[in-house]
């Protein structure tokens, strides 16, 4: 999803750091907030950062005959919420700028947007959404990790498409040509991250569900339920 | 063990999938990322150039999947630091609890 550097003309450049930027700073003050009076929540606030950097290193090949990576933005954003995630995935992103010549610099606004604000929000909304509609928990954490990961690849196709229209057609053709490198690519690898994320959150339920019920990310039914099944 | 036996089928067919098309046809497995450039050179007639450049690019092959190696590894490392920690802090809790029910029924 890394437009690369330069790769975005004015004004969209312009125009994404302008929505990403703002995100992110509330984002960082947030994130002080849960630290200042969480302090419990540091380990899982790192642990989710990780998964992403973890997550975001490996490209995989794909069915279509290239390779792209996942996000591993679904945990921080059902854990800890778009806000936070978006300065997490921000923090990869620069990394990634900086030291890989993956993406820019003057596309950090664009994939932050991508990466860390839509795909979490998607992922937010849709874990609260099947929970609320009763699906397991593991099943509800695969769904917003696939569909987080999923919606990044499609704003990347939106923005790109936005920024390059085509000459006949317009927006949406470029769309279609932009989603047929991106999305298509990106659907069995959405598929694979969804299932390691509901792996991974397998592990912190059993090791730190008190963390979880204490910030609302469950509730103690779903854990009473969990544990009887276990038992 | 369940949802470790799903994941690891979903990786399984992953693979295979993988090992059946690299072996049935010819691609080049590049990135999606730079197939979205050609994407944008074919939009826009091949006049489109970057306006600015990367400040570094790792010199060789060798140095990016360093890079990439390294950014992986400080993951795993944070994460497998704290589940550790975490599984250990369990266990410890567990043992007093046991300890101290075992006092009282001593008592």
């Amino acid at each position: 999803m890394h437009i690369m550097e330069g790769f975005l003309p004015h004004p969209w450049w312009e125009i994404w750091f302008a929505l990403s930027l703002p995100v992110v700073a509330y984002g960082v003050y947030r994130m002080n907030q849960i630290i200042k009076e969480r302090r419990d929540t540091l380990p899982l606030l790192a642990v989710s950062g990780a998964f992403i950097f973890v997550l975001s290193s490996l490209k995989m090949p794909s069915v279509t005959g290239s390779c792209s990576h996942p996000t591993g933005t679904g945990m921080g954003a059902i854990i800890f919420g778009p806000w936070i995630t978006s300065v997490m995935a921000m923090i990869v992103l620069i990394y990634q700028a900086v030291f890989l010549a993956h993406g820019g610099l003057t596309t950090l606004g664009a994939n932050t947007f991508s990466m860390g604000i839509a795909g979490p929000v998607v992922g937010y909304f849709v874990y609260k959404l099947a929970m609320k509609s009763g699906l397991n928990l593991y099943v509800a954490v695969f769904l917003a990790a696939m569909l987080a990961d999923w919606a990044t690849y499609i704003v990347t196709s939106i923005q790109l498409a936005l920024a390059f229209p085509a000459a006949s057609g317009g927006v949406l053709t470029s769309l279609e040509a932009f989603a047929t490198v991106f999305a298509i690519t990106q659907v069995p690898l959405a598929i694979v991250e969804g299932a390691v994320t509901a792996l991974m959150f397998k592990y912190i339920v059993q090791l730190r569900s008190d963390v979880l019920l204490r910030m609302k990310v469950v509730s103690p039914g779903t854990i009473e339920s969990l544990k009887e099944a276990s038992a | 063990m369940k949802l470790e036996l799903i994941t690891l089928g979903i990786i399984v067919v992953f693979i295979a999938a993988f090992a059946y098309i690299s072996s049935t046809q010819n691609h080049e497995w590049g990135g999606a990322d730079g197939q979205a450039e050609d994407v944008i050179s074919q939009l826009t007639g091949g006049t489109y150039q970057p306006w600015f450049h990367s400040i570094y690019t790792p010199p060789s092959a060798e140095i990016e999947s360093l890079l990439f190696a390294l950014q992986a590894a400080i993951g795993s490392m944070i994460i497998g630091y704290f589940l550790g920690y975490y599984r250990a802090l369990a266990k410890m809790k567990e043992a007093a609890t046991a300890a101290e029910q075992e006092g009282k029924s001593n008592a």
